[in-house]
């Protein structure tokens, strides 16, 4: 559209403009970068460092955070420490400096293995439910198709605190309080709404006649769906899926109120990291910093899709 | 579109009369493979959404406490609802999620809609800054959120720090979210750093539907840029902008986990949203009826108030 309109240049802005629009959006970028830059400088910082007043830019850089991210350590005396080898690893090494040693691995690896579990497979459960239920709303007249859209829909909008309340309930009753499974069936009726409103989109997009000339060549209509309509609906399957991976991958509310030790994901963890006094500000970074990468990432791979996926497929680019 | 489909659905009707076709059609209807790839979803959240969400209506007229649950149940009727309409607590809540709402659609809006704005004139590298002006919303609100409270540290913090270079005040001198005047500013602050972009995003789809030959058309007609802006842009750009207010009013009337972690509803109940209102009710005092019956209100105004936006926001389209 751009390229067709270039010699048009009553509507293209002039450079000047252009520089200057560029110029304030970059600023806004940079300044709201400054917390996410923060969080990563923090987590490579030494709890003194952290804490110092003024804030501190430049510092040498220390293990700690992570170290403390992932072990637990006792505080033991100077006489006991001597009487121990070696130290074993870095971290036992940083951990003696401050005259403890490391008493074993925290919980944090297991909250993220937790997280990994219940995002993956409530996103399988979602975009396969999602899936076959947007072909079968987008290729066959069901009744009240709007009204079941719609209620869909509706489910996303109410405020979680409000389902958790007779969710715990029904999980108690049932034995699924607590457990990954329960997480991943109440992630997954959250995430199948996103899903099948998306997906709609998606597969609205792919033509008719691929289908029906493959039913002409004597595939049924379940075959025609594995083998045409699948196999186009791939980028939009992914971007559905990246959606709904970081929705759980982020949920905090229902974890929070429903989960304590065996299934609690990372999100509840992270704030609770706390160190002698008070919070271990650069365990808490380094933990945060590790647990959003991977949505940095895939919002890079999705960002053709965000729009879509931010609204339901109401606006498409 | 309607036209294809039209056309379709004839197409796929008239296929099976095909005499050479029907014997090659095997297997499951059409029909029964709609219900079949539909039903799943529907039972999945008949199950954890509407069978919940039955019981808490019924649990909503009965004094039922999930810390007592052997205790019999005794039917109140509508004693709850009563109850908490005429509790100013409920009211002071309600105010403090309004102000949340309001103050940072309103922010959002404006300045999510001036980035758009900027963007949309192509600057070089503008897909590079768009995605790194997009990261924030994509963060987890609690694990962030639980961030900003280090950020707002009164003696450390950098947001402090920040502000003190820049008014000149001591940086200890004053307390984002321990403060009853200004923590419901510091949670605004969280709120409109996170989810600006996503406004943005939804206002540049906006920007980008507006074709250009109305541009063209007004510069022949000699608009002025400010004329062009408020007779062209913004009133194409509406719908958009609509639409991202909606989204983000239904996000924010529900908002829980940022403002638990940030502030935990306080200091006292300064910062107390709907949700966390709710949470305490529920998961703190045990008062599992009484809770319920603010869940119902709380979703039947969400419902209503989204219903009434759709309601203008489809107006707004036809016009």
């Amino acid at each position: 559209m751009s390229t067709a309109n270039a010699a048009h240049s009553v509507v293209e802005p002039s450079a000047g403009t252009r520089r200057f629009a560029g110029s304030l959006v970059i600023l806004y970028a940079v300044i709201t970068m400054i917390p996410l830059i923060w969080i990563v400088l923090t987590s490579f910082k030494s709890p003194d460092d952290a804490i110092s007043y003024p804030p501190k830019v430049v510092f040498s850089p220390s293990f700690e955070g992570f170290c403390n991210l992932f072990t637990t350590r006792s505080r033991q005396t100077p006489e006991f420490i001597q009487t121990l080898g070696p130290p074993q690893g870095l971290c036992d090494s940083i951990a003696r400096s401050r005259n403890m040693v490391v008493a074993g691995p925290s919980n944090y690896v297991p909250r993220f293995v937790n997280s990994l579990i219940i995002a993956f497979g409530s996103t399988v459960l979602a975009v396969a439910l999602g899936t076959l239920s947007a072909y079968g709303f987008s290729r066959f007249r069901v009744p009240l198709k709007d009204d079941l859209l719609f209620f869909i829909l509706s489910t996303r909008m109410m405020p979680p605190i409000a389902v958790a309340i007779p969710i715990y309930l029904m999980y108690r009753t049932i034995g699924l309080s607590d457990t990954r499974l329960g997480m991943i069936l109440l992630y997954t009726s959250v995430n199948v709404s996103l899903a099948v409103w998306l997906l709609k989109g998606f597969i609205d997009e792919i033509p008719r006649e691929y289908e029906e000339a493959a039913m002409i060549d004597g595939y049924t209509r379940f075959q025609a769906f594995v083998k045409v309509v699948l196999p186009q609906a791939t980028t939009g399957i992914a971007a559905t899926a990246i959606f709904c991976l970081i929705f759980a991958w982020n949920e905090y509310a229902f974890a929070v109120l429903l989960t304590s030790g065996n299934a609690q994901t990372a999100p509840p963890f992270i704030p609770i990291i706390i160190g002698e006094g008070g919070q271990d500000w650069p365990a808490v970074a380094a933990g945060t910093t590790l647990f959003l990468v991977p949505i940095v990432v895939f919002t890079v791979l999705l960002r053709k899709h965000l729009l879509r996926g931010i609204t339901f497929g109401a606006v498409r680019k | 579109m309607n036209d294809l489909s039209a056309l379709s659905r004839i197409m796929s009707e008239a296929v099976p009369i095909q005499p050479g076709v029907t014997r090659r059609i095997r297997g499951l209807s059409d029909k029964a493979l709609a219900w079949l790839f539909i039903t799943p979803t529907i039972v999945l959240l008949l199950a954890i959404n509407i069978f919940p969400l039955v019981w808490t209506i019924y649990l909503s007229f009965t004094n039922y406490r999930a810390n007592r649950a052997n205790a019999p149940t005794i039917w109140l009727g509508t004693d709850w609802y009563q109850s908490i309409l005429t509790n100013p607590d409920i009211w002071a809540a309600m105010q403090v999620t309004a102000h949340f709402v309001i103050w940072t659609v309103l922010i959002e809006t404006v300045l999510g809609f001036c980035l758009a704005f900027l963007i949309d004139k192509k600057f070089r590298g503008h897909g590079m800054w768009t995605t790194i002006i997009l990261l924030p919303m994509m963060l987890s609100p609690a694990v962030v959120g639980n961030f900003w409270t280090f950020l707002y540290q009164p003696q450390i913090g950098l947001f402090n720090y920040v502000v003190a270079f820049f008014t000149g005040r001591s940086a200890s001198s004053f307390q984002m979210l321990g403060d009853v005047t200004l923590s419901p500013w510091a949670i605004v602050i969280v709120d409109a750093w996170m989810w600006t972009p996503y406004v943005m995003l939804i206002c540049l789809a906006g920007l980008r539907s507006i074709p250009d030959y109305i541009y063209e058309a007004a510069e022949v007609d000699r608009a002025s840029k400010w004329r062009q802006f408020w007779s062209i842009t913004l009133p194409m750009a509406l719908p958009f902008i609509m639409l991202a207010v909606l989204f983000r009013g239904i996000e924010n009337f529900k908002m829980f986990d940022m403002v638990n972690l940030l502030t935990g509803g306080g200091p006292g109940s300064t910062t107390e949203v709907a949700s966390i209102t709710l949470k305490r009710a529920a998961f703190e005092s045990w008062r599992t009826g009484y809770s319920s019956a603010f869940a119902v209100i709380l979703f039947v105004t969400v419902f209503g108030l989204a219903n009434i936006y759709v309601k203008a926001l489809n107006r707004v389209k036809s016009r």
